[in-house]
């Protein structure tokens, strides 16, 4: 396949599709709230209009506004129906002759929900079919791993890259294009593309939304890594819990194959990438790099101490590039785009945009894509519509690895340094508000839950750090500690997080030290509870 | 091969290249705690007791898998350390069963030298009293989870040196533990050689050799009456 022929299928892609198109999308949110039911009766309900020719039902992927799915989006009309049930297909479809008024209720695009948003990473989400290549390659992609193969040397890629100023959206924000140029340093020989999709922090579904809704665009992203660092094998690692979001990845490296633009001599270059899927077994702790290497070998999900990183020694032993879904999916657009469009959106430090899902308490639940730098106040507040009859106590992001952000910090900006420096991080996208009525105490004793029951058991302050702090947060809750326990607490939190193995453990006493910082006062008033219930004695 | 010079706890070492801080350490008489660490088999880095302090570095690192490099400066024993190392144990304690008076290891333990090496006299975390297994199906050895720290050294000497990996992990977190074959008792698992390797690697009582534990003893008052009669019986073997 060469460039003509790629846009042969663009443009006949382009002609056949038809003058109005009705999306509904067939993500895993809104299918669980039937949407396959929504799509079969769209269908037959422009069956029985005749309406076969002008008008044509599209399953598409997530269009993020989740919490009010099923979403059914009328592309050329910029109307789009929230919460519909087969029973409202019909009356959507009628609208379109001008027959009356769609019975579901309709949702406004212009609301900063959807205004507010940079779509980079989500261009096609929810616009396209993410089981057709088709669709993808007439939104144009595949365009810029063309463009790579034919026009850049893999230094050059890189250097864009490196120069858009990418970071790591897995959370930790390591810069991309340094991580790249250290595994193509290293000598020529086997390499590995990795694109790490075991997305697991509670609340959040970036990545499954991302692979499910364009599972292409991460395709092309790993197939640009590769021939950057000098790799021909890739694996994705998914987690067996996105059954849908691994069924079109193998539809989509069938598809890519089909073409030529995966497998051997891709676009008719000397450039072969074969991507694999790895399936993970449902430990979170995988999601860890070396840990994910471990089990993409055949081993248990046991991380392993780093020094050497992947980039030196990865994949039985060969330097392995590991990237986020949603680090691969910007790729494409910085390629088409170049890097200095990409550097101009976001902060001096983190540039781009990042896909939240929002969820919590807050009026607005799902996917949005935002640029770096957005006010904490502006997402929750103005996109999330804030909390309706309440009032706004805590953002919490990062997950079980980050923190919990307080109301008067709203203004923070969404960087990787500044959520660092109010005790969170940006972490992988997991963006949960909490009102008033929410425990803080309760908060982080449900992740010190979760990490508990995922920490993998290799080294002993993880395994027995993260136990005996759940204990103390349950003393502390029943009411029956002391504050010898709360200092007894704070060591714990202190050496579990220096003398950890790997991430998972470094970091989970972070949601305790952030609202110990921040809401102290609710941890001394159970310890109040506690004496004035008679369960604790007073001394002295 | 190149030679590496750095400083731990002041003094000045000089150690071939490749070499870990664990062995600068031990060649300069320089002790650092262990657990998980057996000479011989591969180092995991798991335990965390030879955590380390190295200047310009701003985490600790274990010494196990750390390899020296030029002009280190290194700290073994600071009183953060201290203090991490006694946690550790005090959790270890708190984590299982260890009761050192009924203990075939009793004397012979290794987490019981680390508690008196770090002056460990209670744990101030409270214990859990996990209820777990005793395995004795093997004809000549047991495990008693009791008493297992996961520290994985049969693990790494049954595959590494014997190759019969008949030890591995199962489970996650606090669940984790040793098991035999597919997680099945020990005696069922065709693998095993019985050459009795994990038994000589474990740091604890966990695995034992059958005979040994209190109240065990068996006596053989046939071999009494062998004695007695094997010559006029003319019964030279039993």
């Amino acid at each position: 396949m060469d460039i003509t022929e790629l846009q042969e299928i663009a443009e006949k892609e382009r002609a056949n599709q038809k003058e109005i198109r009705v999306h509904c999308c067939t993500s895993t949110g809104c299918r669980a709230a039937n949407s396959m039911g929504v799509k079969k009766n769209l269908e037959a309900a422009v069956k029985d209009h005749g309406m076969s020719d002008r008008v044509q039902v599209v399953g598409v992927g997530c269009m993020g506004f989740c919490g009010n799915g099923p979403l059914v989006e009328i592309d050329s009309k910029e109307k789009l129906y929230e919460q519909v049930t087969p029973n409202d297909a019909e009356s959507i479809i009628n609208s379109l002759n001008g027959g009356g008024i769609p019975t579901a209720p309709e949702g406004d695009l212009k609301h900063p929900f959807f205004a507010r948003q940079v779509r980079i990473v989500r261009e096609t989400s929810g616009k396209i079919d993410p089981e057709r290549i088709e669709e993808y390659i007439a939104a144009g992609g595949y365009q810029s791993l063309y463009k790579v193969i034919h026009d850049f040397t893999p230094q050059q890629v890189v250097e864009e890259i490196t120069k858009s100023g990418l970071r790591g959206r897995g959370g930790a924000g390591y810069p991309t294009g340094l991580k790249w140029a250290t595994v193509a340093k290293m000598p020529p020989g086997q390499k590995f593309v990795v694109c790490n999709g075991d997305e697991g922090d509670p609340g959040a579904f970036m990545d499954r939304s991302v692979l499910e809704s364009d599972p292409h665009r991460v395709l092309e992203g790993m197939a640009i890594a590769a021939y950057a660092v000098g790799a021909s094998e890739g694996f994705i690692y998914v987690r067996a819990e996105y059954p849908l979001a691994i069924e079109r990845l193998e539809i989509a490296i069938k598809q890519a194959k089909k073409l030529g633009i995966l497998g051997s001599q891709i676009f008719e270059s000397n450039f072969d990438f074969k991507v694999n899927i790895r399936i993970g077994a449902g430990a979170f702790v995988c999601g860890e790099e070396t840990a994910l290497i471990a089990s993409i070998e055949g081993g248990r999900g046991n991380p392993r101490p780093r020094p050497p990183y992947p980039a030196q020694h990865g994949i039985w032993g060969n330097p392995t590039l590991i990237n986020n879904v949603e680090s691969f999916a910007n790729i494409a657009a910085i390629i088409r785009e170049g890097a200095e469009w990409y550097a101009s959106i976001g902060t001096e430090k983190s540039k781009g945009t990042k896909i939240f899902a929002l969820t919590g308490k807050v009026k607005n639940n799902g996917l949005i894509e935002v640029p770096m730098g957005i006010t904490l106040r502006e997402i929750v507040e103005e996109m999330g519509g804030g909390i309706p009859g309440g009032q706004v106590k805590a953002v919490q992001t990062g997950g079980p690895s980050g923190g919990c952000i307080p109301a008067s910090l709203l203004d923070t900006s969404v960087d990787y340094e500044s959520l660092a420096k109010v005790g969170s991080m940006m972490g992988s996208g997991g963006m949960v508000v909490m009102d008033q009525d929410t425990s803080m105490v309760e908060v982080s004793r449900f992740y010190m839950e979760f990490c508990r029951g995922e920490t993998c058991g290799k080294c002993i302050p993880c395994r027995a750090g993260t136990v005996q702090m759940y204990q103390a947060l349950t003393k502390i809750i029943n009411g029956e500690a002391t504050e010898a326990d709360l200092v007894k607490l704070e060591e714990l939190c202190e050496m579990v997080k220096f003398t950890s193995l790997c991430g998972l453990g470094q970091s989970a006493p972070n949601p305790v030290l952030s609202t110990l910082r921040y809401f102290r006062e609710e941890y001394l008033a159970l310890l109040k509870q506690g004496v004035l219930n008679g369960k604790v004695a007073v001394h002295g | 091969m190149s030679v590496k010079t750095l400083k731990i706890d002041g003094k000045e070492i000089a150690i071939e290249e490749g070499a870990t801080l664990l062995q600068a350490a031990k060649e300069a008489g320089i002790r650092i705690p262990t657990l998980c660490h057996l000479d011989g088999i591969t180092d995991i880095g798991a335990c965390r007791l030879c955590l380390v302090e190295i200047a310009g570095i701003n985490r600790l690192l274990p010494a196990c898998v750390t390899e020296v490099s030029e002009g280190m400066d290194v700290q073994t024993n600071t009183p953060k350390l201290k203090e991490y190392r006694k946690m550790i144990i005090e959790m270890l304690f708190a984590e299982g069963n260890h009761v050192c008076a009924v203990c075939v290891a009793n004397g012979n333990c290794e987490l019981q030298d680390l508690a008196i090496e770090m002056g460990m006299d209670h744990s101030r975390f409270p214990y859990r009293f996990p209820e777990r297994d005793v395995d004795v199906s093997h004809d000549e050895f047991g495990i008693d989870h009791n008493r297992c720290v996961l520290c994985t050294r049969c693990v790494r000497v049954c595959d590494e040196i014997e190759g019969a990996h008949v030890w591995d992990v199962g489970f996650r977190g606090a669940a984790a533990k040793v098991i035999t074959g597919l997680n099945q008792p020990w005696g069922t698992v065709d693998a095993c050689t019985s050459c009795g390797k994990c038994v000589e690697a474990c740091p604890t009582g966990a695995i034992f050799r059958k005979g040994a534990t209190v109240g065990e003893m068996d006596r053989d008052r046939s071999k009494l009456d062998f004695i007695v009669t094997a010559r006029e019986l003319k019964q030279w073997t039993r």
